[in-house]
């Protein structure tokens, strides 16, 4: 009854789609403390970025995506000092009042969701009055696999490649930068962290330029498979929060679990049952996961390794 | 002091100035045979529908422009009232209640979705408000107030569907929105396999914020249709298009809901509406000649708004209804609500762009809908537009099967294809 070519590649598809569309999203979560809810919209700046390279300024698409990666991390980097930090803001106040006017973000989750929900707002119309309700869409590269009767997109397939070597390009960062042992020390104990010279502040900007620009990758990647409205963003953040949660604090590990397990829910739901099934599926999972384990699969793991190490 | 003082004096001159200009206002408002008649049109230019409703906003803008060039209606100029709900059904019901209650327009214009319709519908009818909504829609409403002016799903489907059958085969997968108007339309998709020896062998509802499809695809290749019905709706769902494009599926699609409303054929790189079929009042490219020749509404419309991308199924539909306004106060004499849905319902008759030389659309006075006609047009390779069938489909489910006769009787209900069931037996 179902293929399991189909199953295969539905699988691939739906981990590519969750991993790519959690994997800022979980790291600006996980080290900094912000939920950003204008996640959605950052992805569709960088859609909106790429293909306006492609089709307006006539850029081949690699180099457009690039662009879009470029314009987002950019745009993070402003986002990041002027509301999430408020340095800007509070320079300027200084000069003036002689005071602050803003406190930081970092760490106060609701606040956090407020101010980037907000700026959501401000993104989706910003963009619908610059450039209208929608933009001419780019076609989806490289045909598609045929085999008996069936047929999947070679691109969609291949973005589960993409999405593993950003999982496995953020290990590397997180492991063996000098950055990745900054932030490391920062999520870990951010006040000593501070005492032994660590510039926390410039760790938590790195850290958003670096969320925002997997994000504007995300949106240059599916620009040539998705719609382009400037609403186009809230389709991604159901399986970015599912997957933040599902996952647990540890950006990586958590990430590929969450992408591996959902994606094979979803997969098997959706084939044998439909779309809307897969979805429930998704919701359920995300319940019983809130249910049992609170803290994700990762925080699951860490509190089992703990009480292991208190035993010994 | 003085100065504070003589201040104070001119604010207390320009209040009165002010009031008094607020009530003159008001007493012209209301005296109706005044020298302007208002029309309220609210149509969403941002939030989810801005993509369908900046073109109806536009078209009525169109019309009411000509119409004042021309002299107005019965010499009276036409004022709009015009703010933007940004698609919020809490903002239409208020913008609703302002229309009718301070602005008093004398008709009013509202609304893309059918759930927008039903949000306002209850104010409409208390107020006793004319009303004209200008969507395709799942049909059915049957409402002395409503004027659904647009196609309906037995309109749309009764004729790209009868010709997909003949075309391609019998065997049809249904894909649909999973809210009211995707579940009533796939069931007429249903009742009209059914009169045209045709079977539904899958069916499958995707929720609104749904955008990936590798799944959809891959079930629609296992069932192996003739054909697919679509009516999916929405951007997100618009990324069906392309991926299943991408996926290589090319089995042929019939729709009421592509196309002609969000010009996919316009905006996504081709192939992805290749062999796509959508029935249809009206698209921009069909060819008649009031709509494509040198002045034609194409024209006219371009001209007053550059920039537009598209005109869609709806913009025309807001188009004429104006102008089947400006008739109807025409023959009444008055702008008098009850005096003026009375003359709509003598069977109006216009011109419209979607009518080809010679033939004209005619408001069908007992339901309130309009006789349209229908075209089926397909999309190639390139997306290049060609019209491969067209006629007359009158709005039967409502005359015929629940005898909607409003004329005779007011009703304020919205039937369903589970009464066409019952009435069959």
């Amino acid at each position: 009854m179902v293929n399991g070519l189909n199953l295969l590649f539905q699988f691939l598809d739906s981990f590519a789609f969750i991993v790519l569309a959690a994997a800022g999203l979980a790291i600006i979560f996980g080290i900094m403390g912000v939920i950003n809810l204008a996640h959605g919209e950052f992805i569709m700046l960088g859609a909106y970025a790429t293909t306006l390279a492609n089709i307006q300024y006539g850029l081949p698409l690699p180099a457009a995506m690039a662009a879009g990666v470029v314009v987002t991390a950019l745009f993070g980097l402003v986002v990041e000092r002027v509301i999430i930090s408020g340095w800007l803001p509070n320079a300027i106040s200084q000069f003036a009042l002689g005071r602050d006017i803003i406190e930081p973000l970092y760490d106060r989750l609701a606040d956090s969701m407020v101010a980037t929900w907000g700026l959501s707002l401000v993104m989706v119309q910003g963009v619908r009055i610059l450039y209208g309700n929608s933009l001419d869409q780019i076609g989806t590269p490289l045909g598609n696999i045929a085999y008996s009767g069936f047929s999947y997109s070679t691109y969609r397939v291949s973005l589960a490649g993409v999405a593993v070597a950003v999982l496995f390009v953020t290990f590397l960062v997180f492991r063996y930068t000098e950055y990745g042992m900054r932030a490391r020390a920062t999520i870990q104990d951010e006040d000593t962290a501070r005492a032994m010279g660590v510039d926390t502040e410039r760790t938590y900007v790195t850290t958003f330029a670096i969320g925002s620009g997997l994000a504007g990758l995300t949106g240059a990647l599916y620009a040539p498979t998705i719609t382009m409205v400037p609403g186009l963003g809230s389709s991604f953040l159901v399986e970015a929060f599912v997957a933040v949660v599902v996952g647990g604090p540890s950006v990586v590990l958590g990430t590929t679990l969450a992408g591996g397990l959902l994606g094979s829910i979803n997969a098997v739901f959706s084939n044998i049952y439909g779309t809307f099934f897969g979805r429930i599926a998704l919701l359920v999972t995300a319940i019983v996961m809130i249910r049992f384990l609170p803290e994700g699969i990762t925080g699951f793991v860490e509190r089992v390794r703990k009480r292991r190490q208190e035993g010994a | 002091m003085t100065e504070r003082l003589t201040s104070r004096r001119r604010f207390a001159a320009s209040t009165a100035a002010l009031a008094g200009t607020a009530l003159a206002g008001c007493l012209g408002g209301s005296a109706s045979g005044g020298n302007s008649i208002k029309l309220g049109v609210l149509e969403d230019r941002s939030g989810t529908f801005a993509l369908n409703g900046d073109p109806k906003h536009k078209a009525s803008l169109l019309a009411i422009e000509e119409i004042n060039n021309d002299g107005g209606i019965d010499g009276q100029q036409i004022e709009v009232f015009d703010p933007d709900p940004q698609s919020d059904n809490a903002r239409y019901q208020d913008l609703t209640r302002r229309a009718i209650k301070q602005e008093r327009v004398d008709a009013l214009w509202a609304g893309y979705s059918s759930a927008t319709r039903e949000a306002i519908r209850p104010i409409i009818d208390r107020e006793d408000q004319l009303y004209f909504y200008t969507t395709q829609y799942e049909g059915g409403v049957c409402d002395h107030n409503v004027f659904a002016v647009g196609p309906t799903a037995r309109q749309q489907l009764g004729s790209v569907l009868p010709y997909l059958v003949e075309e391609y085969g019998t065997d049809i997968y249904t894909i649909a929105a999973d809210y009211n108007f995707g579940q009533l339309s796939a069931d007429w998709v249903k009742v009209l396999a059914n009169e045209n020896g045709a079977n539904v062998i899958g069916e499958e509802f995707i929720p609104l914020s749904n955008s990936q499809f590798g799944s959809t695809i891959n079930r629609i290749q296992e069932a192996d249709p003739d054909f697919v019905m679509s009516m999916l709706v929405g951007a997100n769902h618009t990324s069906f298009y392309e991926q299943k494009a991408s996926a290589g599926l090319e089995v042929p699609i019939g729709t009421s809901t592509a196309m002609a409303q969000g010009y996919e054929h316009v905006r996504l790189d081709p192939p992805a509406m290749a062999n796509i079929y959508a029935g249809v009042n009206y698209m921009e490219e069909i060819p008649t000649k009031r709509n494509t020749e040198e002045g034609g509404f194409v024209d006219r419309y371009y001209e007053k708004f550059p920039d537009a991308p598209y005109i869609n199924e709806e913009a025309q539909t807001n188009y004429f209804s104006i102008y089947m306004y400006k008739q109807a106060v025409e023959q009444a004499g008055t702008t008098d609500q009850e005096e003026v849905k009375a003359a709509l319902e003598s069977g109006i008759t216009y011109e419209a762009p979607e009518a080809p030389e010679g033939e004209s659309i005619k408001l069908d006075g007992a339901t309130h809908h309009v006789d349209h006609h229908m075209w089926v047009m397909r999309a190639d390779e390139e997306h290049n537009i060609e019209a491969v069938e067209d006629r007359v489909i009158p709005e039967t489910f409502l005359s015929e099967t629940v005898g909607c006769d409003l004329t005779q009787e007011d009703e304020e209900t919205q039937y369903t294809p589970q009464d066409f069931y019952e009435e069959a037996g």
